[in-house]
């Protein structure tokens, strides 16, 4: 069955079909009278799969390692160097893979690269994606010099390497706030209602978000001794996120509404818990390699459900009229009042 | 009309555009409705109780067109003082038979015509024959007479006849029979009469759900009447359109696919009725009729040549005797009960569907099962083809594959743009179409079949000796043929149906050249013309734009391209139009001829003035007034002295099947309407018969926008059946209530034919009528599914049984009772068991069948 | 970009996309009032461009059986059955013109009032609609669209080349009608072309011309929102008061639609946006946000490393 054939909810267009959140939720909003087509959504529903919300993940999470690594390169800290930019390694790959995979024809993936084009977040973020990859994949790549033979060619090419990872992982660390929070006007730039009103915030929430998943990380891969910063890092990024997401999910109004019930809403309150249950980890446990890592997993589970979470409720704002046309109908009143 | 002719509708907004107030009287609510400035529900089958509602409003409040009522219709003619109307018998009119249940309609004649009845006391032989028709085209030979009174005030004047026959039709009855409250109907009523006159003018539609009712020819004649009342036939924005049910539907009365008809409206000619040629002609014409009628002879005679080409001589009658001769009731339902009782071998099938397309589809099926041959010639393999592994007989085990010997010969047939010819459509126009293609693999065009078929047949008895061959060894079966598949020339054929001058092989330019001395020949008189100047006149397509509003040049209309019939009566009695606004053709004094903006329907140069001799006949005898020129008497009949096997004015009887006692007569249904009482075609109980609460609700089927009738055409095409994929019934709210009923879940209608399931809309476009103090419930189901397709589902048309019009043979499929149910229904033998426990309980056994004429009745 | 309305405000189109001497904006006026809901446009479009079928669902939405735009149905006609009037005001004056008409009305034809005959006791009303994509003059689809596969035609009519879809789907997010979708199994967005492959050659785009009634009206845009605003004033004349018109404004959210619509009843009764905007009018704001996060983000970095010597 196609996607048309979804059971129609009651009525017939002309009275209210649906009023308020329902579904047990706490509702804020005053129940919302509003006419629609049979209940049916105005807007499409995102195609896009749990794929672009693991990527929302690996690319913050990549980010927020290459800054880490940066760092750490500055600073005289290795092991977090090597830790932040194999992590962003990593995740670059999977962050490849999944919106490759995501496309409705993967094999035309490079078709993005026909173009760049400053009103699309996406073509944008093609190109900030592709820089980053080359200067965090020269990053990487440099930290296999300590086991390439020191001599001949290839030797030469060991030793320049140190030194084209530290140019590689600041150019990555450069583009790296951007690789963070683009995503952000990915989905604000929509006409989903729920995104497209989160644009002021969404972009704290992601960088947030990725701030945390690259501290989580570096307190998972460093040694306590070096994984202050990232600790640090962790924290901070844990309240950004956590402010942000609380703005999300409480100054919107009705557009609020989809952050908070449902799938969404499950996924930011547990989002919530982590989050502060591994910053509360990253404070507490400076000492401890187990509670850092206890604390970075944590952090990094809060971070994917961040991510998922904004995700579900663009889903659920697109499939409620509601969302769609009642704050356009105050939008209208408003307008005309004035 | 919207629903169902679409692309005809757009002249419907057009008018509406322009400030015409569309009105649209109809059970359901539908796209029509939802356009039209005022929609009115009624009850199915109270149609003539409506329009003589309005018939009454007229003659009530003398609103009728008096001077074009006076001058063209019979309204000053004086009837018969033996005619007895239904005020006096209780719903009969005099001449009733109980024995044959038809009438003998001598005492319906004009007052000094009772001697010269048509077909006297054999009412019941013409019903069988589906004779009325023809003596309704044709004018029935009436005299011509003078026995008028034309102040209308003479009690027996067709007009006082009519005043009286309507009285009792007031909008207290209307809104008591047809569920149409008196303020509606006063806005119809008003709408309608101040819309017609000198300045204006009112068109009437209606849809060929109208004909399929036991009263169907006299739900038309009820318009009729009106629209003569009011001036508006024979007049531009007037007239009576009937939209038919398929391209070329016109086409195949003109050129008849009907048992009963010949090319041109001739009859079939009957065994015992139409002994010789003379007798034949005779029937057709009658030596004192006025009009055109009279020349029959020249049309027949060049029909004949036309099939018989020199074989056809004055010696052997034209070859008359080489035609077949009807005996009885041919029609297609009596045929289909002689195949159940195997008295019918052979059948051919031509772009109809009967297991889906009509009336009692069971017995449809169970008749092909009896056949030893069956021809299918379709698109696809339509149930008709297929019903011998998968019908709905086949589950319930009334058909056993393996034992059914019907041997079924598929022939793939072209569609319309694989093949050349003309549509003829309700205007009466030919327009000719190319061939875009050519046909797939072994598809073949009509014209190829039967050509190559008749030629196949003639090699087969080419040195036969039989008597019963010989006509077909002598038919003019000759056409030249081209293509890989010898597809012989479809132009020939229209110019064959045009006619020509033998000697001289000339294309005739009108049937007024056509002689009785063999020197003509002519497939079809009233498409003569077609072909005028050898030119093919069908397939002429100057843009409108190009040429005057009435666009003589786009296609050909028969006959002799007269876009508006009878439209001597758009000109005043002197020959001047009604109005300025309104004038189509006038007299032209100075020139001394009538001209116009269309083809005048009357003699070019008979003035307005000109009066008969005494005695004169045939086209002489019509007055320079006489504007319906193929009447007997040249008059617009408001009252139908002959022609009608039902009566002469229409009556409201109930359906054969209805909830309700007649409230206006004690003859319930159409007393002389055509039954086939026998075991395997049960009715459902009406009043004041018992048990008719066993089936209490009322059901009507009709199309939709997005499928072909029995859907052969639609449910096989994916961009169709996508748009309505499922068969489902309407039902109002309070009827869904009363039964349970859920929106989009199942429901099955029973009748005491069959039980069909359909999936549920509760929908407030269906509503309950308050009819005579009870609540009717009125259910709507689609045609359009059986067994094949992309999108399959139970036929509503498995739902009627067999009673038909009496005057045309059409069979009532457009109204009768059933019950509803929640759920699908039994499958297997149990749905037969399902049914017979109805029937069980309707007390509906073999042994007692509703007489045709009601107890009390006639009295 | 090549002007100050690039993203939003009026503007044509075709010349910010920088044709120059571009051909008049061409568009379609749907005019839902004269709507017989016979869905040919929707047979029409399928037949020319190959668009495969949308399913065999019953959808129980009245006669809507193919329930919304989608990659597979590019004009779409929605059916409301409504069993209440329309509105208090409409009401207001369907029952002066009822009084009107009993004052006025003896014996007289209706057409003082046209269309006002018989309307005090319609309580049933079936809208009709043929939906279609609005090819906007700010078309949010085609401002996202990475890979260039969605441009600007020369009428000024939004098109998806199918040979260049990547099937990315963030145009399917990005239109405030939820018009352009990705096909199942196909994996790239389609919609309507408005005909790119006829209007070229000066046809008429099929469902125009398959459109029985005139319901669905193509021509240059100019002269299509001329003859809607005639249409509006005569409806209302003949006691239509609920007729307007939708997307005709190029000051409204999306610069005003290419595809604009005669409305008898609100816009979201049909399944329209009362008030859609193009997402990408915020699109600066959006990156300024985006610019300031990232910062903080950079200045986080900085300040958790500086200081901290291991």
């Amino acid at each position: 069955m196609s996607r048309k054939s979804e059971p129609a909810r009651a009525g017939n267009g002309h009275r209210p079909q649906r009023k308020g959140g329902g579904r047990g939720d706490r509702v804020m909003v005053p129940p919302a009278d509003f006419r629609s087509y049979y209940g049916r959504p105005v807007i499409k529903p995102p195609v896009w799969t749990h794929d672009v919300a693991a990527y929302l993940f690996t690319g913050g999470l990549a980010a927020g390692a290459a800054l880490v690594a940066a760092g750490a390169d500055l600073t005289g800290r290795p092991a977090l160097r090597v830790t932040g930019r194999v992590t962003a390694l990593a995740a670059l790959g999977a962050s490849g893979y999944l919106l490759v995979k995501d496309l409705g024809r993967p094999e035309r993936f490079l078709n993005m690269l026909r173009v760049a084009k400053p009103t699309s977040p996406m073509s944008m973020g093609t190109w900030i994606f592709s820089a980053f990859s080359a200067a965090a994949g020269v990053a990487a790549a440099a930290e296999v010099a300590p086991w390439l033979p020191r001599d001949g060619a290839v030797g030469l090419a060991a030793r320049a390497l140190p030194a084209a990872g530290r140019v590689g992982g600041l150019a990555a660390a450069a583009t790296a706030p951007a690789l963070a929070t683009y995503t952000a006007v990915l989905f604000s730039d929509t006409a989903n209602p729920a995104w497209h009103a989160a644009y002021p915030r969404l972009p704290f929430v992601f960088a947030g978000s990725a701030l945390a998943s690259g501290g989580a990380a570096g307190m998972i891969g460093a040694p306590v001794r070096e994984a202050g910063p990232a600790r640090a890092l962790a924290v901070a990024g844990a309240a950004l996120e956590l402010t942000a997401t609380h703005g999300v999910e409480h100054r919107m109004g009705l557009l609020s509404e989809p952050y908070r019930i449902g799938k969404a809403g499950r996924l930011l309150r547990a989002a919530r818990l982590l989050t502060a249950a591994g910053a509360a980890g990253a404070l507490l446990g400076a000492r401890s390699r187990v509670v850092s890592t206890l604390a970075g997993a944590a952090l990094l589970a809060g971070s994917v459900a961040t991510r998922f979470g904004v995700f579900e409720a663009g889903k659920t704002a697109a499939e409620d009229p509601k969302y769609t046309v009642v704050p356009q109908r105050e939008r209208l009143a408003a307008r005309e009042g004035a | 009309m919207a629903e169902a002719h679409p692309v005809g509708f757009q002249w419907v907004m057009e008018a509406k555009k322009r400030g015409a107030t569309v009105i649209h009287v109809d059970p359901r609510f539908t796209r029509t409705s939802a356009v039209a400035d005022d929609y009115v529900p009624l009850r199915v089958g109270s149609d003539i109780a409506f329009l003589g509602g309005v018939i009454n409003y007229i003659l009530q409040n003398e609103l009728d067109f008096r001077e074009y009522v006076v001058a063209y219709t019979n309204a000053a003619t004086i009837v018969s003082e033996d005619f007895q109307d239904t005020e006096d018998l209780g719903g009969l009119f005099s001449g009733y038979d109980e024995e044959t249940g038809a009438y003998t309609p001598v005492s319906w004649q004009y007052q000094g015509h009772e001697e010269h009845p048509p077909s006297r006391g054999e009412g019941h032989i013409q019903r069988d024959t589906a004779a009325g028709l023809q003596q309704e085209v044709h004018g029935p030979p009436v005299p011509a007479g003078k026995n008028r009174d034309e102040t209308l005030q003479h009690p027996r004047c067709v007009y006082q006849i009519l005043k009286r026959h309507y009285a009792r039709y007031t909008p207290e009855v209307v809104e008591q029979v047809c569920g149409v409250s008196q303020k509606q109907f006063q806005r119809v009523c008003d709408a309608w009469t101040t819309n017609s006159g000198r300045d204006r003018t009112t068109a009437l539609v209606y849809s060929v759900g109208w004909t399929q009712h036991s009263v169907g020819v006299q739900y038309i004649r009820s318009g009729a009447i009106i629209q003569l009342l009011l001036g508006n036939m024979g007049r531009p924005g007037g007239g009576i359109m009937a939209l038919r049910g398929h391209a070329s539907i016109q086409g195949s009365t003109d050129i008849p696919t009907l048992f009963n008809l010949l090319p041109g409206y001739l009859p079939m000619p009957h065994h015992k009725q139409h002994e010789t040629f003379e007798k034949w002609v005779d029937a057709i014409r009658h030596p004192t009729q006025k009009g055109f009628w009279n020349n029959a002879r020249t049309y027949a005679v060049s029909l004949l040549k036309a099939y018989f080409g020199e074989f056809a001589t004055e010696e052997n009658d034209w070859g008359y005797n080489y035609l077949p001769r009807l005996t009885g009731d041919h029609g297609t339902y009596r045929q289909v009960l002689d195949m159940i009782d195997g008295k019918i071998k052979g059948y051919f099938l031509l772009g109809q569907n009967p297991a889906v397309g009509s009336a009692h589809g069971r017995a449809q099926r169970l008749g092909m099962a009896n056949l030893e041959w069956l021809v299918v010639r379709d698109l696809y393999m339509i149930e008709s083809a297929t019903f011998w592994k998968d019908s709905p007989e086949i589950e319930t085990g009334e058909i056993v594959t393996e034992e059914c010997a019907t041997e079924v010969f598929f022939m793939p047939a072209a569609s319309h743009v694989e093949k050349e010819g003309t549509f003829t459509q309700t205007q009466r126009m030919l327009q000719w179409r190319e061939k875009a293609l050519d046909p797939p693999g072994d598809c073949r065009s009509e014209l190829w079949f039967f050509y190559h078929l008749g030629r196949l047949v003639r090699e087969r008895i080419a040195t036969s000796t039989l008597e019963r061959d010989r006509g077909m060894r002598n038919i003019a079966w000759s056409y030249p043929t081209s293509g890989p598949h010898n597809d012989p020339d479809a132009s020939a054929v229209l110019k064959e149906i045009n006619g020509y001058d033998i000697a001289t092989s000339r294309p005739l330019s009108s049937y007024t050249e056509l002689k009785d001395d063999g020197s003509t020949s002519c497939g079809c008189w009233i498409y003569s013309g077609v072909y005028a100047d050898g030119v093919n006149q069908a397939a002429r397509r100057k843009p409108g734009s190009e040429q005057s509003w009435v666009a003589p040049e786009w296609g050909w209309a028969w006959p002799a391209n007269r876009r508006i019939l009878y439209n001597r009566a758009s000109a005043d009695p002197q020959g001047v139009p009604w109005s300025e606004k309104k004038a189509y053709v006038w007299w032209d004094a100075e020139k001394g001829e009538w001209t116009g903006h269309d083809n005048p329907d009357f003699e070019k140069t008979k003035p307005p003035s000109f009066r008969p001799e005494e005695g004169a006949v045939g086209v002489a005898g019509l007055r320079g007034d006489d504007a319906f020129i193929m009447q007997g008497d040249g008059k617009g009949w408001l009252y139908a002295p002959a022609g009608l096997i039902d009566g002469p004015l229409p009556t409201h009887y109930e359906p054969a099947e209805s909830p309700l006692r007649n409230p206006l007569y004690a003859q319930q249904a159409n007393p002389t309407r055509k039954v086939y009482d026998r075991p395997d075609n049960q009715l459902n109980p009406a009043p004041p018969e018992a048990h008719s609460q066993v089936f209490p609700y009322v059901f009507t089927t009709s199309r939709l926008t997005e499928h072909h009738t029995a859907g052969g055409m639609s449910r096989q095409l994916a961009y169709l059946s996508e748009l309505q994929p499922a068969m489902f019934v309407e039902v109002s709210p309070a009827l869904a209530e009363e039964r349970g009923l859920r929106h989009m879940g199942w429901a099955h209608v029973i009748t005491g034919r069959a039980a069909v399931e359909a999936r549920v809309l509760v929908t407030a476009r269906l509503r309950p009528l308050r009819i005579d103090g009870r609540t009717i419930h009125q259910i709507w189901l689609p045609y359009h599914w059986g067994g094949s397709g992309l999108v399959t589902g139970d036929s509503a048309n498995d739902l009627f049984g067999i009673t038909l019009d009496p005057n045309v043979l059409i069979q009532e499929s457009k109204v009768g009772t059933c019950d509803i149910r929640p759920g699908r229904r039994p499958t297997g033998p149990a749905l037969l068991d399902y049914i017979a426990d109805y029937l069980r309980r309707a007390g509906l056994d073999a042994s007692h069948y509703a007489p045709l004429e009601t107890p009390g009745a006639g009295e | 970009m090549a002007g100050p309305n690039s993203l939003f405000g009026p503007i044509d189109p075709a010349t910010d996309a920088g044709y120059v001497d571009a051909p008049p904006r061409m568009g379609f006026f749907t005019d839902t009032s004269v709507c017989i809901g016979c869905k040919a446009c929707e047979v029409a479009c399928k037949e020319w461009n190959a668009v495969p079928d949308d399913g065999f669902d019953l959808l129980g939405m009245s006669y809507d059986n193919s329930g919304e735009l989608s990659a597979n149905t590019w004009r779409h006609v929605a059916f409301i059955e409504q069993s209440a009037p329309p509105s208090e005001a409409a009401l207001d004056v369907l029952r002066e013109a009822e009084r009107s008409v009993s004052t006025q009305f003896l014996g007289m034809p209706s057409s003082t009032l046209p269309g006002a005959t018989g309307r005090e006791d319609r309580d049933l009303r079936w809208l009709m609609m043929s939906n279609v994509c609005k090819h906007c003059t700010h078309a949010g689809c085609l401002d996202v669209c990475p890979t260039g596969a969605l441009f600007r035609s020369e009428f000024g009519t939004v098109v998806v080349q199918e040979d260049i879809c990547n099937g990315c789907g963030y145009c399917v997010s990005a239109c405030p009608y939820g018009v352009i979708d990705r096909r199942e199994g196909d994996g790239r967005a389609w919609k309507c072309t408005l005909c790119y492959d006829r209007i070229g050659e000066g046809m008429t785009p099929a469902c125009a011309q398959a459109c029985p009634t005139q319901s669905i009206q193509y021509g240059e845009l100019d002269e299509l929102r001329d003859r809607a605003a005639k249409r509006v004033e005569v409806l209302h004349q003949r006691g239509v008061p609920e007729a307007r018109l939708y997307g005709h404004d190029p000051t409204d959210g999306v610069g005003g639609d290419g595809a604009f619509f005669l409305l008898l009843d609100e816009p979201e009764v049909y399944g329209l946006p009362p008030d859609p905007v193009v997402p990408t009018r915020d699109l600066p704001s959006m990156w300024k946000h985006a610019g300031v996060a990232a910062l903080t983000m950079a200045a986080a970095v900085a300040v958790a490393f500086l200081g901290r010597r291991p």
